[in-house]
């Protein structure tokens, strides 16, 4: 169980490598990497152009969160393994901000834990983003759509 | 006790940390909150909406009704938006 915060960028397939090498107990890994999109919202018509952002967190609590987080998903679900990687600083559009990867003998579980953990960060883990606008910089607001993915594995767990 | 603010609270009240020594009777988050309002315009602002702030102390988060005492560290923050 490995977590990383870190300012510069990762690369998904050398992490998927070292990832899985010597597993071989393991039927699969689901991997997910979040992307910078370049523009405001859900909706590319209507968001506002994005021309980057920066990502602040809170040192010390970040990786205490994200080992509570990473221990739910191993209590859970029979996990080999799970990997977690955040950046943090100026990010532009189409840089990786995030991967989160979990290995267990059975796609299931690799597949449902991933969600999670990705799902569950998003709405615990103490990070914030400023859009960088050409209007100007704009604090991202939580949205009610993450708290609703987060709270499914609440009702999930009861 | 160490107070931290992060992304606009740290932008309204112009600071990322400071020492802060509360009167004595400040035993919850509520009632520190309240003791920062007043040490300027800008604390006032960072905590004019509280619906919008978050809390953790020594790294957990918490409440309003969330016990404090001398050698904590109390952070403020909006609702995070990682990921």
């Amino acid at each position: 169980m490995t977590i990383r915060v870190q300012r510069e960028d990762f690369d998904p397939g050398a992490e998927l490598a070292r990832f899985s090498s010597g597993k071989t107990n393991v039927g699969g890994i689901c991997l997910f990497v979040g992307l910078v999109r370049d523009y405001m919202g859900h909706d590319p018509a209507s968001g506002a152009q994005v021309n980057g952002m920066t990502l602040e967190h809170y040192p010390g609590m970040t990786e205490r969160q994200l080992e509570a987080i990473e221990a739910e998903a191993r209590k859970r679900w029979p996990l080999d393994d799970a990997l977690v990687i955040h950046r943090y600083g100026r990010l532009e559009p189409g840089e990786r901000i995030v991967l989160v990867a979990a290995s267990s003998a059975h796609r299931d579980a690799a597949f449902e834990a991933c969600r999670f953990l990705i799902d569950w960060l998003k709405t615990k883990a103490p990070f914030w983003k400023v859009e960088h606008t050409p209007q100007g910089d704009a604090w991202v607001d939580a949205k009610e759509s993450d708290d609703a993915a987060a709270s499914r594995w609440d009702q999930a767990k009861a | 006790m160490k107070v931290l603010y992060f992304a606009w609270l740290k932008a309204k009240t112009g600071i990322g940390e400071e020492d802060i020594a509360p009167p004595d009777g400040t035993a919850t988050v509520g009632q520190l909150v309240e003791f920062l309002k007043a040490r300027s315009p800008g604390h006032a602002a960072a905590f004019e909406t509280m619906s919008a702030v978050r809390v953790a102390v020594n790294q957990d988060f918490g409440n309003l009704d969330t016990p404090v005492k001398v050698g904590d560290e109390v952070a403020f923050f909006p609702p995070v938006t990682g990921g």
